[in-house]
């Protein structure tokens, strides 16, 4: 294992790791629920109480503002996808997916989860960073030999 | 006022994700990626946001209501069944191919990125997939119980 110093930004992530736990502590501590995103969007498509859209919504319409705001104030930082269009939608069905059956994704159980030590969070944050290692290497070490 | 307060948290957590840099899918990726060039940047934006979410919701846990008098909406399902691990392990490996969760999935969409719309589609026919998988399990579940079971008296004719 090689750290990589170039690239590895500890004081933006801290700083930005203090503002996603602070959102996360807000919504629960001021409206009683849990900012897991797959949560709030799934709950969006399922038939629910008619009071139980509009916050949903809401946070969702600040999550896609939120770039529009920095670059408001500053250069927004690059945001490389270098997945190809086939490989994106393949992996935005198994997210999708997944994140429901497994009652949640990074955020619901690997921050809010995580924060209320919940043993199911604490499992399916070690089977998802697990099967997410196990996906790169598959990807960029094993298949990229074999493949030219 | 509920619909204000969650966008301008939603907003937070978006900044929070740009930020940390975890809206970019290569920074998530060489996280995932120890035996390429190790970037363990995601491991202090999770630190650092459990430094603040553990006491939040331990404040969270003793309440029974919120600060604006509110349900305390906290899971309460405690085992660890086929579900978790399985979801998890599915959402895991979508994880690895594109370096996008649902968060940064929705805020690179935002930035306008053409491929985060392609990948917000993606998970929302994700999830809609999964909206019909649980009706019909749960509708086979329901069916299985109305039918007698072996706990169930046999009438003999």
């Amino acid at each position: 294992m090689i750290i990589d110093w170039m690239h590895f930004t500890p004081w933006s992530a801290l700083a930005g790791g203090l503002l996603i736990g602070l959102s996360a502590a807000l919504l629960i501590l001021v409206e009683g629920r849990i900012a897991g995103i797959s949560g709030i969007v799934g709950g969006l498509l399922r038939r629910g109480e008619a009071g139980d859209y509009a916050w949903r919504v809401a946070f969702v319409l600040g999550l896609i503002a939120a770039p529009l705001l920095f670059r408001i104030l500053a250069d927004l930082p690059a945001s490389r996808i270098e997945t190809g269009p086939a490989t994106l939608v393949v992996a935005g069905l198994l997210v999708g997916f997944g994140s429901r059956l497994g009652s949640g994704c990074t955020s619901g159980h690997g921050i809010c989860g995580l924060s209320r030590l919940s043993p199911r969070s604490l499992v399916a944050t070690l089977v998802f960073i697990g099967s997410g290692l196990l996906t790169v290497f598959v990807a960029r070490h094993l298949l990229a030999q074999v493949l030219p | 006022m509920s619909a204000l307060i969650s966008f301008a948290v939603g907003l937070l957590f978006g900044l929070g994700l740009i930020i940390s840099g975890m809206s970019d899918p290569v920074k998530v990726l060489a996280f995932l990626d120890p035996a390429g060039n190790w970037d363990p940047s995601l491991l202090v934006v999770m630190a650092s946001a459990l430094a603040v979410g553990i006491p939040a919701f331990r404040l969270a846990g003793r309440r029974q209501t919120s600060w604006r008098d509110k349900v305390m909406q906290i899971p309460s399902a405690r085992q660890i069944d086929r579900r978790l691990v399985v979801g998890s392990a599915l959402f895991g490996v979508g994880w690895g191919l594109a370096g996008i969760c649902p968060g940064p999935g929705l805020v690179l969409f935002g930035a306008g990125a053409a491929k985060g719309l392609v990948f917000v589609l993606a998970l929302l026919a994700g999830m809609s997939l999964f909206a019909g998988f649980d009706r019909l399990q749960s509708r086979r579940r329901n069916r299985f119980s109305q039918r007698p079971g072996e706990n169930d008296v046999r009438r003999t004719s």
